[in-house]
């Protein structure tokens, strides 16, 4: 088994620097946050000049805490629509209709996606905010709704529309090329055949594209349930309407100053993240095998 | 299939960067030993180099401060240090966010080892600091600091703004009091008098009832919610709560759920509720606080509880926040009523609640002599008098308040304010009790019942300080 000749010192040589890397930015900061995890350490006071070991209290507390059940309700909700309804949907419808449209048109979309997922995200944040707001905001006098605080009255909405704008271009991106790997003389029989547009997406789109879907489906998944950025929007507010996992996470560590607690909740979430990374590194296997 | 190979590998690399930032996010809330900045270097031939951490930046939050420093304060000092043959330059780091965030980076800054050589501080943060280790008496530091001439000049209650255990961490820049400003112009438009002082709670409804009559304005801004941070405990609940006779912190004991605190949710509630004297929505904007300013500042509020810095730095003609140009004509000021007559606390009519901040040393400073030389000069009186020339305050010294508040609104801080005010508990503790009471606040602006909001706020306090210290 040793195709490559290199024998096993010489290969754990080549490894090794890969291995410290992992080591040093992967493996040491998740054990530092399952040690601070257990202690009551805060940013100031007493507790931070001598963290006390609580055992696992932080964890039973993250448990029983309806701002903890809460945060992760919102943030099931927010991956499902903004990045399963909102940016794959989108993603796909807009790869679906660049399909067959002039070069221009298509490399007009494209870019003004692609921007919207270029530009960082606190630009992005800052022209949302004059988009949305109350008193002199774009929206506001498009609609005519004088008045209406969107980031007050439709947090989570608002936090959505904010995301799938933000992001759509990767689905896209990824679905482009992947419808333009159908074999054209399927689509043609298709639509030979007399198959409308539904039939020929379930018969003959889908079923060449499936792999794709889950790539793009665990990514953005993913990637959704990091995502900081509406923070810059509503800071978790009104209330904890708009507290996602890391946005609870921030608020708990860094404003009120409680990193212990914070550390056991950041660990909660690399674990679900991991989770998700399995899942996807097992569909990955298996198509492969397939 | 080959394909499918390439492509899978291409999104596993995807993938990578991915885990290690959530692993690094995790990290970043936790650990502060992962500061790798230089910290102060010092060049060959002895030049030293100073920081100075301020939350005021150019253009921005204390506009006047950030000028100062950078167009008055460095040049003469580098220009002092220079005739005693020394090469000092100093770095002006500058910030513009709200107290909270500022707060958060100078803890981790400290928390590292690094940090600023000189930073300014609030006074209620210095025991949670001093507790954590993070800042360190300034005789530990710099024990010639004792011997400073400017110490006589600061009055012991001023001092106390930077005191911990008995023990002194820096240099108090003053202080300041509370007031409710309201707009003359739109009093008249109400019919109610240009010269206004109200002597209860009732009287600030009914100027408000008589304002909601006018078209677009609202009545009153009462500070309400987590989004306002310590605006909402300093220049809302505290202020109300001590006008109902009873402080937060008494006799060793805090104060629970109270029939007090109660009064204080009610008139919020008066005032968010069904009537909508003031604006809900405004308490909850991630820029609530900034926005209020400046609908005052256009004339669409009536009234509003604040401290002086409002006056000072907010109003001021030659403010970048929310200037108004003809602010001496048209902001009256009144002093804050108890309940009624004579139910604030020490049976007072009127009341107010004081603080203030000041700059303390970094126990870590290479240059504790040259760093303290600076904080020193900044509390000259030459320097006092360069800064608030045009934008008049109390600060710490006597000697150059004498000469410097000619302004009318700080005089009346000065004569009638101070001498009725109360300080917020200067104890680890408090800046947790102080979210909760925020958070109360918000529950109430958000339609919770009082007496709800009352006991949510008790069983959070007894979470933070326990019940055996909560009184009744």
């Amino acid at each position: 088994m040793d195709a490559a000749g290199l024998g096993r010192a010489r290969a754990s040589a080549f490894v090794a620097p890969a291995l410290v890397l992992i080591g040093v930015f992967l493996v040491f900061p998740a054990l530092w946050t399952l040690y601070l995890g257990v202690t009551n350490w805060r940013l100031t006071g007493l507790a931070a000049a001598e963290p006390e070991f609580v055992g696992l209290d932080n964890y039973v507390d993250a448990l029983s805490d309806d701002r903890f059940l809460g945060s992760l309700y919102r943030t099931f909700v927010f991956v499902i629509g903004s990045a399963i309804a909102g940016q794959m949907v989108l993603g796909f419808i807009i790869a679906w209709l660049m399909r067959n449209t002039t070069k221009l048109i298509r490399g007009l979309v494209e870019t003004l996606v692609l921007i919207a997922w270029i530009l960082p995200a606190s630009v992005i944040a800052w022209l949302w905010l004059v988009l949305l707001d109350r008193r002199s905001g774009t929206l506001n006098a498009i609609l005519g709704t004088e008045d209406t605080a969107w980031l007050l009255e439709y947090p989570m909405q608002s936090i959505i529309a904010f995301n799938i704008f933000n992001g759509t271009a990767f689905s896209m991106l990824l679905f482009s090329s992947a419808l333009a790997s159908i074999p054209p003389s399927q689509i043609e029989t298709a639509k030979m055949s007399g198959a409308r547009t539904w039939a020929t997406l379930r018969d003959v789109v889908f079923p060449n594209i499936r792999g794709h879907i889950l790539t793009v489906l665990l990514l953005v998944t993913l990637w959704t349930f990091n995502v900081f950025a509406p923070f810059l929007l509503t800071g978790g507010g009104p209330g904890q309407e708009t507290e996602i996992f890391p946005v609870l996470i921030y608020r708990l560590a860094l404003q009120t100053g409680e990193l212990g607690k914070g550390a056991a909740f950041s660990l909660i979430m690399i674990i679900i993240n991991l989770a998700i990374a399995l899942i996807y590194l097992r569909v990955l296997r298996e198509r492969r095998q397939s | 299939m080959k394909t499918h190979v390439r492509r899978g590998s291409i999104a596993a690399a995807l993938l990578i960067p991915a885990l290690v930032l959530a692993a690094c996010g995790g990290d970043d809330d936790d650990s502060p030993d992962n500061g790798n900045g230089e910290g102060q270097q010092d060049g060959d031939g002895g030049q030293i180099t100073l920081t100075l951490s301020e939350n005021a930046i150019r253009g921005g939050k204390n506009t006047e401060a950030a000028e100062f420093i950078e167009d008055w304060l460095i040049p003469e000092f580098e220009a002092m240090k220079a005739e005693e043959g020394v090469d000092v330059t100093v770095n002006f780091e500058g910030a513009g966010s709200d107290d909270e965030d500022y707060k958060t980076a100078m803890a981790l800054d400290l928390s590292t080892g690094e940090g600023a050589d000189v930073l300014s501080l609030d006074g209620i943060w210095v025991g949670e600091f001093a507790q954590a280790g993070y800042i360190a008496p300034l005789e530990e530091v710099h024990p010639d600091a004792t011997s400073w001439d400017g110490w006589e000049q600061i009055p012991e209650a001023v001092q106390q703004n930077m005191t911990f255990d008995g023990q002194l961490y820096g240099i108090p820049g003053g202080t300041d009091g509370r007031v409710i400003y309201y707009n003359k112009e739109l009093f008249a438009e109400a019919g109610l008098p240009e010269e206004w002082q109200p002597t209860s709670w009732e009287e600030i409804l009914e100027a408000a009832r008589a304002l909601k009559e006018i078209d677009g304005v609202i009545p009153i801004q009462l500070n309400g919610g987590v989004n306002m941070g310590e605006a909402t405990t300093m220049q809302g609940f505290l202020p109300l709560l001590v006008g109902t006779g009873a402080n937060i912190w008494q006799d060793d004991m805090w104060l629970g759920g109270s029939e007090q605190v109660q009064q204080v949710l009610d008139l919020y509630a008066t005032i968010y509720g069904e009537e909508e004297l003031g604006d809900p929505l405004l308490q909850q904007e991630a820029a609530g606080r900034d926005n209020s300013f400046l609908q005052f500042s256009e004339g669409s509020i009536g009234m509003l509880l604040e401290g002086d810095y409002f006056w000072r730095s907010v109003i001021n003609p030659t403010s970048d926040l929310a200037p108004m140009e003809n602010r001496d004509e048209v902001v009256g000021w009144a002093m804050i009523p108890a309940m009624e007559p004579g139910a604030g606390i020490n049976g007072q009519d009127f009341v107010s609640m004081s603080g203030g901040g000041g700059h303390v040393l970094n126990p870590n400073t290479e240059h504790p002599e040259h760093a303290w030389d600076l904080m020193a000069f900044m509390e000259s009186p030459e320097a006092l008098m360069e800064r608030h020339a045009d934008d008049p305050r109390i600060t710490a010294r006597t000697d150059v308040n004498d000469e410097i508040i000619t302004d009318e609104m700080i005089r009346f801080i000065a004569d009638e304010v101070l001498p009725i005010t109360a300080y917020r508990p200067g104890l680890e503790a408090y800046p947790q009790v102080s979210i909760a009471l925020q958070e109360a606040t918000e529950a109430v602006v958000t339609g919770m019942s009082p007496a709800d909001a009352a006991a949510q706020y008790q069983s959070t306090l007894e979470g933070i300080v326990g019940a055996e210290n909560i009184a009744d």
